[in-house]
């Protein structure tokens, strides 16, 4: 279970986020939702532990681990994944090297047997094929040379193969078009079940069409300052923020 | 991809932090008196009972190096060297030929362990023979300071009439060999530090690869620096006719020590009709501690001669090692149709220089050449890459390509790119490429939150930023060329 309370973040002493309180019980998917420069950004980069990004007050843990004291690396082992909204691109760098890398160092952490190499690539034509990712996939540098859609994809490729506990999405469905949407959307379902949560930050109601969250919370100036069920994103839809966060302030 | 989970197994296991190779071996020596003249040089000749022949050789190079000065163009910067507060010869104490194991110096034996030279190979380096049937994947020949103590695999070899063994014994039973070729590449007094080590070398290793032979092992020399104060004047001469081939390969580790080292060896490669060399270093000397004492100094004069039509001479080198290197490997493509390539990765931390590039002389026609140069600098550290192509006016349709990459770690550390273009044929086609990148925050997070750590990290794109070098190495030197980039830039970031 992810629980949040009274967060207080920024970046370089600029303080963004304001008081978050936000609770995701395990097997839950929730969605955040708010217009830019709410923090929604923030929040993800607070919540994976980037670096300069400080939390000033308050607390955030996942199933009872300080994640705030935690190095980004202990934290991914745990089960907390953060799907980039910006993929980065790491030249030489292969994909499948890089994931299995990356899956043998969490099961390493937690003191589980590593994958050997052909058991890796079985389980990775699997999570490629339920994708539609070609197998050159694998073959290719992480994100180079990838379009959009592809880095996106690959994003969700990771997560499939990492099975993460708690997945932040950071606006995947940014830039993506309606058929991506629908397999990145098909990647977090087939993820979900009793033991995965997690948090879906998005600009747009449309990839909750395909995600139907359990609960939405909108963000506005570092504050969530309404909760409600999957309705409330297709009143944002109708509506826009504008009413909202004035209603708020 | 399996070698860089194996990569990422080595920065596990050496958690020290420090030169993991820093050891020292206790052998009894046999030395000279400090200092370099005419007398030191007639010892080290009559030691090695060469023949006279040589000694003139020596004496001239002696003679030329006198009149010289140390070049000073290079990008590096030491304290004056002492060339008389060295000493110029020393040799493990000689026992008739090791026959088993009980018959080697135990310490020696012991410092084979801490290389990591495979417990067969061991039992070969003593004279051990191999079960019948079982054909050897790598032969060494050790230079132990300046003698070598043994030499392997020499029967198998043999018996395709491949010649690698040392080089002082190269010029005692094939002379006219040596003779011919020894200075033809890089004459004796081609510079400062080629014609102290003509003057002075001691030994080294010599293979020939006689008509379309293709040699059927890699042929591997272990270096290492060993007794104090010692300078190290490795000889490398290695001759293919034609339609020959053969693989070098040449590791380097150095123990740990106070004072600088000076090391000035020289390599020289022969290539004669459609005969192909490809030789690869892996260098790791002791680069000085983290303030830059100590650490060994490079100067190598290494230079190849395509001297036959469709000839290839190939070297990669990985450089991690030295407080100082200054290193050219270079090629001469003097056939028609022949092929020069460079392939580099230099890595230098804490107070480490490097100057290092390439030289390719298009000569004859049709000639193509390859440089590929990465650099990585961390600490306070400065890497320099300095290559030359040169197409004289015969070189019709002479061919470049030459790619320079530069990876910054850190605020505090140096990268320059200083290449030279001289061509006197205008169907020549030159390609010069570079770049300059750092080692981004974004890279780092993204690797972290899926889990690596930052030492993981680093060595993970460091390794992809060496990919197109790493790949030209033979595959169990990419596997401890990897190692080695994992292992020292650890701590060099964050």
């Amino acid at each position: 279970m992810l629980e949040i309370k009274n967060l207080h973040a920024g970046i370089n002493d600029k303080p963004i986020l304001n008081g978050i309180d936000l609770v995701v019980p395990t097997g839950e998917v929730h969605a955040i939702m708010g217009p830019n420069g709410s923090g929604k950004s923030t929040l993800s980069y607070v919540l994976s532990g980037r670096d300069g990004y400080a939390a000033t007050e308050g607390s955030a843990t996942f199933d009872g681990h300080d994640l705030l004291e935690m190095a980004p690396e202990a934290r991914a082992a745990l089960g907390v994944f953060l799907a980039f909204q910006y993929p980065v691109e790491l030249p030489g760098v292969g994909n499948a090297n890089f994931l299995r890398t990356a899956l043998n160092a969490q099961r390493r952490a937690r003191g589980e047997a590593e994958v050997d190499a052909p058991s890796f690539f079985k389980l990775a034509r699997a999570a490629m094929k339920a994708l539609s990712m070609p197998d050159d996939m694998l073959k290719r540098n992480v994100n180079v040379g990838f379009s959009g859609g592809e880095k996106k994809r690959n994003e969700v490729l990771q997560m499939a193969i990492l099975k993460p506990r708690l997945a932040i999405l950071d606006e995947t469905d940014s830039g993506l078009d309606i058929d991506a949407l629908k397999i990145v959307a098909d990647g977090v379902n087939d993820q979900r079940g009793p033991e995965f949560s997690a948090v879906i930050i998005t600009h747009y109601q449309r990839l909750l069409d395909y995600i139907v969250p359990d609960r939405v919370h909108v963000l506005s100036a570092g504050r969530i300052i309404r909760s409600g069920g999957p309705e409330l994103a297709k009143e944002l839809e109708a509506n826009g923020y504008a009413g909202m966060v004035a209603e708020a302030a | 991809m399996t070698a860089v989970a194996e990569t990422l197994d080595a920065v596990q296991s050496v958690t020290d932090g420090g030169y993991k190779w820093g050891f020292s071996t206790d052998i009894e020596m046999d030395m000279a008196p400090k200092g370099l003249n005419e007398d030191i040089i007639r010892l080290i000749s009559s030691r090695k009972n060469e023949p006279e022949w040589l000694l003139a050789w020596r004496l001239k190079a002696y003679a030329a190096w006198l009149k010289m000065e140390e070049p000073n163009w290079a990008m590096v910067h030491h304290a004056p060297i002492d060339y008389q507060d060295l000493h110029y010869y020393a040799a493990p104490k000689k026992k008739p030929g090791p026959k088993s194991l009980d018959e080697v110096d135990p310490a020696l034996l012991a410092m084979y362990e801490k290389l990591g030279i495979p417990l067969k190979e061991r039992a070969i380096l003593a004279g051990v023979e191999l079960p019948e049937g079982e054909l050897p994947q790598v032969a060494i020949d050790a230079v132990f300071d300046s003698v070598s103590v043994a030499t392997t695999f020499r029967s198998t070899l043999a018996k395709s009439g491949v010649i690698f063994c040392p080089i002082s014994e190269a010029v005692l039973e094939h002379p006219e060999l040596v003779q011919k070729y020894l200075g033809s590449v890089i004459p004796a007094g081609d510079n400062y530090f080629a014609a102290l080590n003509s003057a002075v070398f001691t030994d080294g290793s010599f293979v020939f690869i006689p008509k379309g032979v293709r040699c059927p092992m890699e042929l591997s020399t272990y270096f290492r620096i060993n007794a104090r104060n010692t300078g190290q004047f490795e000889r490398t001469l290695i001759i293919v006719e034609d339609g020959g081939s053969v693989s070098y390969l040449e590791g380097c580790t150095a123990p740990m020590r106070d004072e600088n080292q000076l090391h000035a060896a020289v390599v020289e490669l022969v290539a004669m009709d459609d005969a192909t060399i490809k030789y690869s270093t892996v260098q790791n000397w002791y680069p000085g501690d983290a303030e830059g004492k100590g650490g060994v100094y490079n100067f190598v004069t290494k230079r190849g001669a395509c001297r036959g039509a469709r000839s290839k001479i190939s070297w990669t080198q990985v450089e991690t090692g030295s407080a100082i290197t200054w290193k050219y490997p270079s090629c001469i493509l003097q056939g028609d149709d022949s092929v020069g390539e460079f392939y580099s990765v230099a890595v230098t931390t804490n107070m480490q220089q490097a100057d290092t590039g390439t030289k390719m002389i298009h000569i004859g026609r049709n000639t193509r050449s390859t440089i590929i140069a990465k650099g990585i600098s961390a600490g306070r550290s400065n890497n320099t890459y300095r290559g030359l192509v040169k197409v004289l006016p015969k070189a019709d349709g002479a061919r470049n390509f030459t790619q320079c990459d530069s990876l910054l770690i850190g605020d505090q550390c140096g990268a320059h790119t200083v290449p030279y273009i001289e061509s006197r044929n205008r169907t020549a086609k030159l390609e010069h490429e570079a770049t300059t990148s750092k080692i981004s925050d974004d890279q780092l997070f993204y690797c972290r939150s899926r889990g690596l750590s930052q030492e993981d990290a680093v060595g993970m794109i460091v390794n992809g930023f060496c990919r197109d070098v790493l790949k030209e190495l033979p595959m169990e030197f990419a596997v401890e060329a990897q190692k080695l980039l994992a292992v020292s830039l650890e701590g060099s970031v964050g």
